[in-house]
């Protein structure tokens, strides 16, 4: 049988399988609870799938960064929000026919794409053999990853840097800012001081984020 | 048959790519607890990272490492972009969920339709 998959791609096929499993459970789970825990089940099967396809420093990130220090913000959120979601009360008519039709659009696309996995496709033949031809002349580090992300590719990390720096200064001013006080006279204050600690530690997770961000790229 | 059987395995990464965002796209449009909608769009972002890394992918290759003992590596270009947006995407959610919980306290509710009824410049 020619069309018979390897070993390989059939661990990736199955692995996707039950990626898409866990996507339904989080459309269809409405406790908060269980879809952040379904997330973080979602962000592990595909640290697992990005190991299938030989991208090890991206897997270590997203079982890092993904998995954990998604989750813990997440689960910090519910914990100041509660974690019920309500029932649904609108309609899911258009919303499943807008992405059904942005579905059939995509896998139209798709028709034209190479096969997976084959060697010669066009993403091969440009910049990629030249990155692998350097490290065989120990021209750079062993790790090719951490060579292009260093030697060719800084800005992109300098930008992400600043990306990160914007996004933990707003989750500072958002969770510690100076409106608070006007909110805390208005709203109950036994519910504002006992929010104080976690919000704290919502925006600490958020700082780990960034600086365990920093480390794994 | 055995040729659409065989477009199908071979695209089937794509295949699953695709359900992934469009179940993203479906949970922010169709779901009206802010915190959903914010598990939604990482969805979205997490389909993307396979969208790159599919591509990349050579079977029987192995990881971008150099090994004198192998030749067929995977393009690390894309795991190189993919990093970025791991790290990018964490931060989007963080800045989200902070946002959400601002909201909390202001509405006393994450639920999208309860604040546009609290909402007085909306009456």
């Amino acid at each position: 049988m020619t069309e018979a998959p390897n070993a390989e791609t059939f661990v990736i096929s199955l692995l996707l399988t039950l990626l898409a499993g866990i996507t339904l459970a989080i459309i269809r789970q409405r406790n908060m609870f269980g879809v952040v825990i379904l997330s973080g089940i979602y962000s592990f099967l595909m640290a697992s799938i990005m190991i299938a396809l030989d991208a090890v420093d991206v897997a270590m990130t997203e079982a890092s960064v993904g998995a954990g220090i998604s989750t813990v913000i997440l689960l910090a959120t519910l914990y100041l929000t509660g974690s019920m979601e309500y029932p649904q009360r609108r309609s899911v008519i258009i919303p499943l026919c807008l992405s059904l039709a942005v579905g059939a659009i995509l896998i139209w696309g798709t028709s034209g794409l190479p096969k997976f996995g084959v060697a010669d496709a066009p993403i091969h033949k440009h910049v990629g053999p030249t990155y692998i031809q350097y490290s065989k002349d120990h021209k750079m580090p062993p790790n090719m990853v951490t060579a292009v992300l260093a030697d060719f590719r800084g800005y992109d990390t300098l930008g992400e840097t600043a990306v990160v720096f914007t996004a933990g200064i707003g989750v500072l001013l958002l969770l510690q800012g100076g409106w608070r006080v006007s909110s805390a006279g208005r709203k109950r204050d036994d519910e504002d001081d006992e929010n104080e600690p976690s919000a704290r530690s919502a925006s600490d997770a958020a700082n780990g984020g960034t600086s365990a961000g920093g480390t794994s790229a | 048959m055995m040729d659409a059987l065989q477009q199908f395995s071979a695209h089937y990464n794509y295949y699953i790519t695709i359900f992934l965002m469009i179940s993203g796209l479906f949970i922010v449009i169709a779901r009206g607890n802010l915190i959903k909608k914010l598990i939604g769009l990482s969805l979205f972002q997490t389909s993307v990272y396979l969208l790159y890394l599919t591509p990349a992918k050579i079977v029987g290759g192995t990881a971008p490492i150099y090994d004198k003992n192998f030749t067929v590596y995977a393009n690390p270009l894309p795991h190189v972009l993919m990093l970025t947006a791991i790290v990018v995407g964490v931060a989007t959610l963080a800045l989200g969920l902070a946002l959400v919980v601002r909201i909390k306290e202001a509405y006393g509710t994450v639920e999208e339709d309860e604040i546009f009824t609290k909402d007085p410049e909306s009456e």
